[in-house]
């Protein structure tokens, strides 16, 4: 059987990173890819997709930014480019189409069984990607046939829906953008809104993420995030890459025309239940918001910051209807489509060790998997630090983590 | 009581947080079940009882029973002797509110002085008479309207406020559905 010292599973940013750090240290390794380098950034994207971070934030270890629009956004071609430059600028050793499909412990190390064969190995880096389903809740289920339902996965362009209303349920980042393409393209659009991150694209002339950046919020460590499960299972800020650099919040939303409903709650009869505590979850993410701007504001003020930038301002607080509907008959005709844009979640089914926890998640401390020495994650939300559920986070964490593997070699030999 | 830098709203706060963490490892143990029984007694008046309920995997008793009367008043041609069910919902909705209002600031280290809830739902009683069939019996909307005096910039007081309703065992009961059962046993 072949042998390795280090499986990275996923040729992603994070594996591509993992890899990048693996050769400086000299750890014999290969990087095992389902499908091309960037596969999800490739195929499970939809059209106007682009990133949520600034150009400038767009850097790899060893690899800045080197464009004409720092303050621009990538779409995916853009990312997929990006990658694929570093996957061969660092001279990865890249198996593409290569799916891993079980991985299990072994005495001195563990044993991957691909598509392609089978490689024993004595450490692993899962980097196969904090996204690989979309996240339907089981209400789904009880939707009826008549409509029809898409997750973002499906989804590519309001094009391919049929005409009529859309029902757009969740109202993070993929579920403002969805809606707004959608009433864009004409159709009636209601929007199921829960607990969301409200955010400005840019706040005092600067792009949101350069204060997320430069106050140092994005630094934060995993361990000290006072609720860090919460803090890993947070759906992505309201913010979209447009070039226009507008603000993509509700406001934005219910201006041109989408309707606000509270969460999704049941279906019964063939309706759709929403709650009625929209205005709660909505007063918490503008308090919430307001909380972290007082935070750039005091950074700023500390720092001496305050002449680089315009002066503090606050916006408006969302507006939400006097009386928001609380049903929808979903047989009568005024909805054609449900998106369901309700997160995502990783894919662990292959893995044959006991870490992940009942709801699904990976069991580690800030990618060192717990109880499986030599098993290690990158690539995954608030992994090591806030910063780490974004691209230019993948630096230090792998880093860190290649560190550690390191470290786990040295003492077992 | 518990006290973070000497303030004391009276809540244990240490308690809860120490009963979320043994209760993450146990959810069997965090499965309860509250228990009312109600009485009729004549005309639409009638005796509801609390003192019994199930949680922490055994049997519990509460200090003493609790009797509340519900009654319609005499505009609904009934003899008022105890307030109208519809109404120990915002009891129950005011009572849930203030206790989260309370128990969020004091992990906040927010001393309150005063905290004072003022509940009214909106009712269209041509439901429930079925005088208009797209009229729904129950409120059409419940306004709570909080007066809180305390140590705290007005942000923080509404972020408790806000807070209270994200953990509100009442408040969700009322703004999201909730299969019910009724049976004839």
């Amino acid at each position: 059987m072949e042998r390795t010292t280090t499986v990275v599973v996923g040729a992603g940013h994070a594996g591509l990173a993992a890899s990048h750090f693996l050769s400086e240290r000299a750890i014999d390794h290969v990087v095992l890819e389902r499908g091309d380098v960037a596969n999800s950034w490739r195929r499970e994207r939809w059209d106007s997709l682009r990133l949520l971070t600034p150009n400038w934030q767009s850097r790899l270890p060893g690899q800045p930014y080197d464009g004409s629009d720092p303050d621009g956004y990538m779409a995916m071609g853009e990312v997929v480019e990006l990658i694929d430059r570093f996957a061969a600028r660092t001279r990865a050793p890249v198996r593409t189409g290569t799916t891993v499909t079980s991985l299990r412990r072994t005495d001195d190390g563990y044993h991957v069984r691909t598509d392609q064969g089978e490689i024993a190995c004595r450490t692993v880096v899962l980097a196969s990607g904090a996204c690989n389903r979309p996240s339907v809740p089981r209400l789904s289920e009880a939707v009826p046939g008549t409509v029809e339902q898409v997750t973002p996965f499906d989804y590519r362009g309001p094009d391919q829906l049929p005409d009529g209303g859309v029902l757009v349920v969740g109202a993070s980042a993929t579920g403002v953008q969805l809606a707004a393409e959608l009433r864009r393209s004409g159709r009636p659009v209601i929007l199921s809104t829960g607990e969301h991150v409200r955010m400005p694209r840019t706040y005092r002339g600067r792009d949101v993420l350069w204060w997320m950046d430069a106050s140092g919020v994005w630094d934060q460590r995993h361990d000290e995030v006072p609720d860090l499960p919460r803090a890993r299972r947070l759906g992505s800020p309201q913010l979209a890459g447009t070039p226009d650099r507008t603000s993509l919040d509700l406001n934005a939303l219910t201006a041109t025309g989408v309707e606000l409903v509270g969460r999704s709650a049941a279906v019964r009869d063939g309706e759709m239940l929403f709650s009625g505590g929209l205005r709660a979850v909505v007063s918490l993410a503008d308090l919430k918001m307001d909380r972290l701007l007082n935070t750039f504001d005091a950074w700023a003020a500390t720092t001496g910051t305050d002449d680089e930038v315009k002066p503090a301002e606050r916006f408006e607080p969302t507006r939400v209807p006097s009386a928001t509907r609380l049903r929808l008959d979903l047989r009568g005709g005024e909805v054609a489509t449900v998106v369901w844009a309700t997160g995502f979640r990783p894919d662990y089914t292959w893995l044959d060790v006991p870490v992940v926890d009942e709801k699904g998640h990976l069991n580690h401390d800030g990618g060192v998997v717990l109880d499986s020495p030599g098993l290690y994650a990158l690539g995954l939300p608030v992994l090591r630090r806030r910063k780490s559920t974004f691209i230019h986070g993948i630096e230090d964490d792998a880093r860190e983590v290649v560190d550690h593997l390191s470290g786990h070699l040295a003492r077992r030999h | 009581m518990t006290t973070i830098d000497g303030i004391d709203n009276g809540v244990n706060v240490q308690a809860l947080l120490d009963a979320r963490e043994a209760l993450k490892g146990a959810p069997e143990a965090a499965q309860f079940t509250w228990r009312s029984t109600t009485r009729w007694e004549n005309g639409v008046h009638s005796t509801t009882t609390v003192r019994n309920f199930f949680g922490l995997g055994a049997e519990q008793t509460h200090k003493a029973e609790s009797t509340f009367t519900a009654d319609h008043p005499e505009v609904f041609a009934a003899e008022d002797h105890g307030i109208t069910p519809i109404e120990y919902l915002l009891v129950g909705l005011g009572s849930c509110l203030a206790a989260g209002v309370a128990s969020v600031a004091q992990n906040r280290g927010i001393q309150l002085r005063s905290v004072e809830a003022t509940l009214e739902g909106a009712h269209d009683i041509r439901g429930i008479l079925g005088a208009d069939s797209d009229v729904r019996n129950g409120f059409n909307g419940v306004k709570v309207t909080f007066n809180i005096d305390a140590d705290a910039s007005r942000e923080d007081i509404e972020a408790l406020v806000a807070q209270s309703q994200k953990r509100s065992a009442v408040f969700d009961a009322l703004t999201n559905p909730t299969d019910v059962t009724v049976e004839v046993a």
